[in-house]
């Protein structure tokens, strides 16, 4: 069947296709150009590469198994995922977050937000010739994501932030990494502004190409970094505060003129912002206490020992729960038994804690919300991260819908690249910021 | 209350269209009747009103009720910073609405998806083909009466 721009095409036009697998369409996206010589007449673009049903999937799977799913949408800012998904659930169960688990909440989500705008303006660098700025915006990059795979122990798909607060505790000696990331990363900014901000070869492949009028970004429902590079003040975190952030002192940065190189400098700037509430944060959270986990009762010998008796010693939990253990809990998960996962002290040695686990994993015995259906948005590294859940009172979601900041944006591309020349489309697509993820789905 | 308030206004400009008016979670809902759609939404998005944003839209499928299908959509006004959800029914022996992309240019796309996934019918939307799933693909696949693992035929190499 013949593509719309194939029927349209003018006699003596060029059709060129750009993707899916070309080295800019970071991801996988088809461009179909129709060129006059390097002139773009009109284009299409042709997603869906990398659509894995996600909402479908959701659907089959409990409240509790697919958080997990939501890790893999937008994959270099896992956890803002995770906190959309989770905190839409939490305002249909109306559970209350302790205070330490949303500090901790704000602080991974603002580390990812960096990660996001750096991985992003890094490719961005790259593809137009800078490949110095790539190397240093990764380089960045890792100290952030030491921070976050010493916290949630994985470095993309964390699932770091559950039902009521979070999987674990900070790391006793986060500190000292997340403040050598700070300012590494400022140092990294510091560079970058210099070798980029008076370029000539960036600036005149950024300045003043594809403009984005701020009435044509909202009507094409851009929100995040691009809509506030137009000038329009949106931002979830001011206009719907969740969490803290209405304690927190920051502010939204905004473009002016809406164009590529707007786009690179509002994340630029909001990084800077980023890091000031990452530092606000970490002046109010009290450092987490020391390992607990050192030594106790293996978990086969406490099973054992439980027959008889409850033991009264401290038990050694796999290292993969470090950070979770019982003593923890008050901390950094809601009490409310229905939603949270025993803690594995209860679940060896006791039988309320068995029976509470199985029945917090069994089928149909889950987390159960009430009919209705939500809707809750947070600011994600592209824009406004919505979900919306039906429940029909089952431990399943009846539907469940994701609201991609990216595909509002990218559904832009075509009307940002008319008339401009075939070298201005990897640019623009760079300040865009598509992730195939969360595109596709 | 201000929630009260736009709501009230669209009872009163559309005693018809409307069916019920609630307010789900801190969320202003109105239900409307599928005939109305376009009338209301431009309603909404002119000046006074100003729900500027279509912040999302899609479909739930209850299989099993009548009518089966029903359309979702979310709007936000800059101006009030308010979010605002719209729903109507669509019966599966009509399975057509009214697009809304003279109004906002990412219906565009966010119509293809629900045509893509549900098989609703936009009239008087310019391009409507699938967007996620490949040409030649069989059947709705968000749609309940799709089956999980459903697999399908390989399809011939296009030329």
């Amino acid at each position: 069947m013949p593509t719309r721009i194939e029927r349209e095409a003018r006699p003596g036009s060029l059709l060129l296709n750009m993707g899916p697998s070309h080295p800019a369409m970071h991801g996988t996206i088809r461009i179909m150009l129709e060129l006059d010589g390097e002139k773009i007449l009109n284009s299409e673009v042709e997603v869906g590469y990398l659509h894995r049903g996600f909402e479908k999937t959701c659907e089959n799977r409990t409240y509790f198994n697919l958080l997990p799913y939501t890790d893999r949408l937008n994959y270099v800012s896992p956890l803002i995922n995770n906190l959309g998904y989770v905190m839409t659930l939490e305002k249909m169960l109306g559970i209350e977050v302790p205070r330490r688990a949303q500090l901790i909440r704000v602080l991974m989500s603002e580390l990812s937000r960096i990660s996001d705008h750096l991985t992003c303006l890094a490719a961005m660098a790259m593809e137009c010739g800078a490949f110095t700025v790539f190397l240093y915006k990764i380089k960045a990059r890792e100290f952030i994501w030491d921070v976050i795979e010493w916290t949630t122990g994985a470095r993309m798909t964390t699932s770091y932030i559950r039902i009521g607060g979070v999987k674990a505790d900070l790391h006793p000696d986060y500190q000292p990494a997340l403040e050598k990331a700070i300012s590494e990363t400022r140092g990294v900014l510091k560079d970058v502004h210099g070798l980029l901000d008076k370029n000539k070869i960036f600036l005149n492949r950024t300045r003043d190409i594809a403009v984005m009028k701020p009435e044509e970004a909202i009507n094409f429902g851009w929100t995040g970094p691009c809509l506030r590079s137009t000038g329009v003040y949106y931002d979830v975190r001011k206009a719907h505060p969740y969490l803290v952030y209405d304690e927190l002192d920051f502010e939204v940065p905004l473009g002016e003129r809406g164009d590529n190189f707007d786009r690179y400098l509002v994340r630029m700037r909001e990084m800077e912002q980023s890091l000031r509430i990452i530092e606000q944060v970490m002046a109010q959270l009290p450092a987490s206490p020391p390992e607990l986990m050192a030594e106790g009762l293996e978990p086969a010998q406490a099973i054992k020992e439980a027959r008889r008796q409850r033991p009264e010693k401290p038990i050694r939990l796999s290292p993969n729960l470090e950070g979770a253990e019982k003593s923890r809990y008050p901390e950094i998960l809601a009490s409310d038994p229905r939603y949270v996962i025993p803690p594995k002290e209860d679940v060896y040695t006791s039988i309320e804690g068995l029976i509470s686990h199985f029945k917090f994993f069994m089928k149909g015995h889950g987390i159960r919300p009430p009919k209705g259906e939500v809707y809750f948005a947070v600011e994600g590294g592209n824009g406004e991260l919505g979900f919306y859940i039906v429940s029909d009172g089952t431990d399943k979601p009846y539907r469940l819908h994701l609201r991609a900041p990216c595909f509002h944006i990218v559904s832009a591309l075509e009307f940002l690249i008319k008339g401009h020349m075939v070298a201005d489309v990897i640019p623009t697509f760079g300040s865009m910021n598509m992730i195939g993820g969360e595109l596709d789905r | 209350m201000e929630e009260a308030e736009i709501l009230r206004r669209l009872k009163n400009r559309f005693p018809q269209a409307v069916q019920e008016t609630l307010v789900s979670l801190g969320m202003d809902v109105a239900i409307i009747n599928k005939e109305a759609l376009f009338e209301v939404m431009e309603f909404l998005k002119a000046k006074p009103q100003d729900y500027a944003m279509l912040l999302d839209l899609t479909c739930v499928d209850y299989l099993g009720e009548e009518p089966r299908f029903e359309m979702v959509y979310h709007l936000f006004s800059l101006s009030s910073n308010r979010r605002l959800r719209i729903k109507a029914r669509l019966s599966e022996k009509d399975l057509k609405i009214a697009s809304l992309t003279p109004l906002w240019k990412n219906a565009n796309w966010l119509e293809r998806e629900v045509y893509d996934l549900f098989g609703v019918e936009f009239i008087g939307h310019p391009d409507l083909r699938r967007i996620f799933m490949y040409d030649g693909f069989e059947g709705y696949p968000l749609r309940k009466d799709y089956p999980l693992r459903l697999r399908q035929p390989r399809l011939k190499f296009r030329k």
